[in-house]
């Protein structure tokens, strides 16, 4: 089931990347609508981060581009904020909070020019906006998981993009901090921004996401989340292994999602 | 006098390595500069065989070369190849480091050049040679080449600053928000090359090598920012550049050696200051109640 949208914000066109001869993603093709909170999912290895990176210029496809805001990414960087996995980075790195969220401005900033005021300004409501802001010179190795993640957003935040692909950010996020996070990235959806999230967790998906691009290398599904949520569909994207297969009935029965049979 | 020349020329040494040091340590590529001291035996073979000279500017520009060839190759088998880091290195050097040996023994046995004389450098040397570049002022010429690699190296670090950080912190955001990351690594490696080249004359590779690694992980235990670890990394390179200095006159041992020995000393005491710090921390009677 992929379905195509019209003035799409994000569209990828046949994005490849092979590591050591085997495919990460393998002709990946889609097109998302913009003011949606989309949900990438797929099983470990599936090739969901590789896909971010790509999109992000970070690694190189080996065939395939994508488009953002119908240009090419050079065209549109500071209107794009990509949030790593948390684990990418070394935590023990000699920084504070307010180090790693000032980050957010740098492009804005490039090279030379000073941290005005304003900088500042977004700085400290993007740490407010995550709850970090008592935090801001705490050192980044002496936070939790959760906590980290939030650093991670605020940075984003301060980059005052329009389209936001964030990898992984509800993991190891306890439930308070989970429910934040997810009222923010409705709050920035109700001010018109897309939010992309990998997301690895199938019982909160239904409640987060609008739309929804399941992926094992190839890509499944990329449609509404109603339309996506089925269980052949989730079966072809977790490739049939029995105790998922098990918890996806009970979870499609569960949310009661009409089930179809053939 | 003398003196004053020996200490000068090594604390210029110290500064640039202890700065470029701190991006390596923080990008676990350490090794980098101990791969470069091999690498660049080729280059200097080629210079010598063509000059008949085991010093001066071709054996320079000869090592120079062969270490930015090396980096070339280290960003080519990591990036392209997509080889991890540590592999790059190893696998660059022994192959340049291999090609030189190889050429040693073409130019056959009574050739008087090897590693060692990249290796061991003779810093009490130094005074020896005063060049007058700028009229009036006749200073060693090794202090010459190496004044002016610690202010280009101070200078790149100034201006780089913010890239150089992202890049080391968070390479993916740093790719992401546009920063070309392979070229600010090739800069940085190339500073880190370069370096290394001008100063085995003087202080012999091994010395850069420690200065590389030693003051910067020893600030990167007491440090809380990445500019408190650049300032205290080059202050324990100086100091250790000073007492080390005093040290050898006392024991009438080797300059360099003694220079390393005291950087070995400084990690050390941090180490144990941060351990007993945190150990008088947990007995606190406070912790002792949230248990
Ligand atoms: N730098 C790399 N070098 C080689 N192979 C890689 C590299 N990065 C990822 N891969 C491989 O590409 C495939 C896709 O990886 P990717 O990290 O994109 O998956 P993912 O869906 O994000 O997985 P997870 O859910 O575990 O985060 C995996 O098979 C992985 O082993
Ligand atoms: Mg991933």
């Amino acid at each position: 089931m992929i379905k195509e949208v019209e003035n799409p914000v994000l569209e990828t066109h046949n994005l490849t990347v092979v590591y050591d001869r085997k495919p990460a993603i393998w002709n990946i093709d889609f097109t998302l609508p913009a003011g949606s909170i989309v949900g990438i999912m797929g099983p470990n290895g599936s090739g969901k981060s590789t896909l971010l990176k790509s999109i992000m210029g970070v690694v190189e496809p080996n065939s395939g581009y994508a488009r953002l805001f119908n240009k090419p990414l050079d065209a549109v960087r500071k209107r794009v904020s990509y949030v790593p996995q948390r684990q990418s980075v070394d935590w023990d790195f000699p920084a504070s909070v307010l180090d790693v969220v000032t980050m957010g401005r740098y492009p804005h900033l490039g090279l030379f020019r000073k941290l005005r005021s304003e900088d500042k300004e977004i700085v400290a409501d993007s740490l407010e906006k995550v709850g970090m802001l008592a935090f801001a010179n705490r050192q980044i190795s002496q936070l939790s998981g959760g906590q980290q993640q939030r650093v991670f957003l605020a940075r984003a935040l301060a980059q005052q993009a329009d389209l936001y692909l964030m990898d992984e950010p509800l993991v190891g996020v306890d439930a308070a901090s989970e429910h934040a996070i997810i009222d923010l990235l409705k709050q920035m959806q109700a001010s018109g921004k897309t939010i992309v999230v990998v997301h690895h967790d199938l019982y909160t998906a239904s409640e987060y996401f609008d739309w929804l691009v399941l992926m094992n290398t190839r890509l499944v599904a990329s449609a509404p989340l109603e339309e996506v949520f089925q269980e052949e569909m989730l079966r072809d994207a977790y490739g049939g292994q029995l105790t998922s297969m098990s918890k996806i009935a009970a979870l499609l029965r569960e949310k009661s999602f009409p089930m179809r049979h053939k | 006098m003398n003196e004053l020349w020996i200490i000068g020329t090594a604390a210029l040494v110290a500064t640039s390595s202890s700065l470029l040091g701190c991006f390596l340590v923080l990008r676990r590529m350490v090794m980098f500069g101990d791969a470069i001291s091999h690498a660049v035996l080729p280059g200097i073979v080629i210079a010598y065989f063509l000059t008949h000279n085991k010093t001066g500017f071709p054996v320079l520009a000869g090592a120079a070369l062969t270490g930015l060839l090396a980096t070339l190759f280290i960003q080519f088998f990591n990036r392209k190849v997509r080889l991890q880091i540590d592999a790059s290195i190893g696998i660059s050097y022994t192959f340049l480091f291999a090609l030189g040996v190889i050429l040693i023994s073409l130019l056959g046995p009574n050739v008087d050049l090897d590693q060692e004389c990249v290796l061991y450098g003779e810093i009490a040397y130094v005074p020896l040679e005063l060049i007058e570049i700028i009229p009036g002022l006749s200073l060693p010429r090794q202090f010459w080449i190496l004044l002016l690699n610690m202010l280009m190296v101070t200078a790149f670090v100034r201006i780089s600053y913010r890239y150089l950080k992202l890049g080391s912190f968070d390479p993916a955001f740093a790719a992401g928000v546009g920063i070309p990351v392979a070229l600010w690594q090739f800069a940085l490696l190339g500073g880190v090359s370069l370096t290394t080249v001008v100063s085995f004359e003087s202080v012999g590779a091994i010395l850069v090598i420690a200065f590389l690694a030693g003051p910067p992980a020893t600030a990167y235990l007491l440090s809380r920012a990445l500019k408190q670890m650049l300032y205290l990394s080059v202050a324990f390179g100086i100091t250790a550049t000073i007492l080390g200095y005093y040290l050898a006159t006392l024991l009438n041992a080797s300059i360099a050696g003694s220079i390393a020995t005291v950087i070995g000393v400084q990690f050390l005491f941090a180490f144990l200051y941060v351990r007993l710090k945190r150990n008088s921390l947990l007995n606190t009677p406070e912790v002792h109640e949230i248990k």
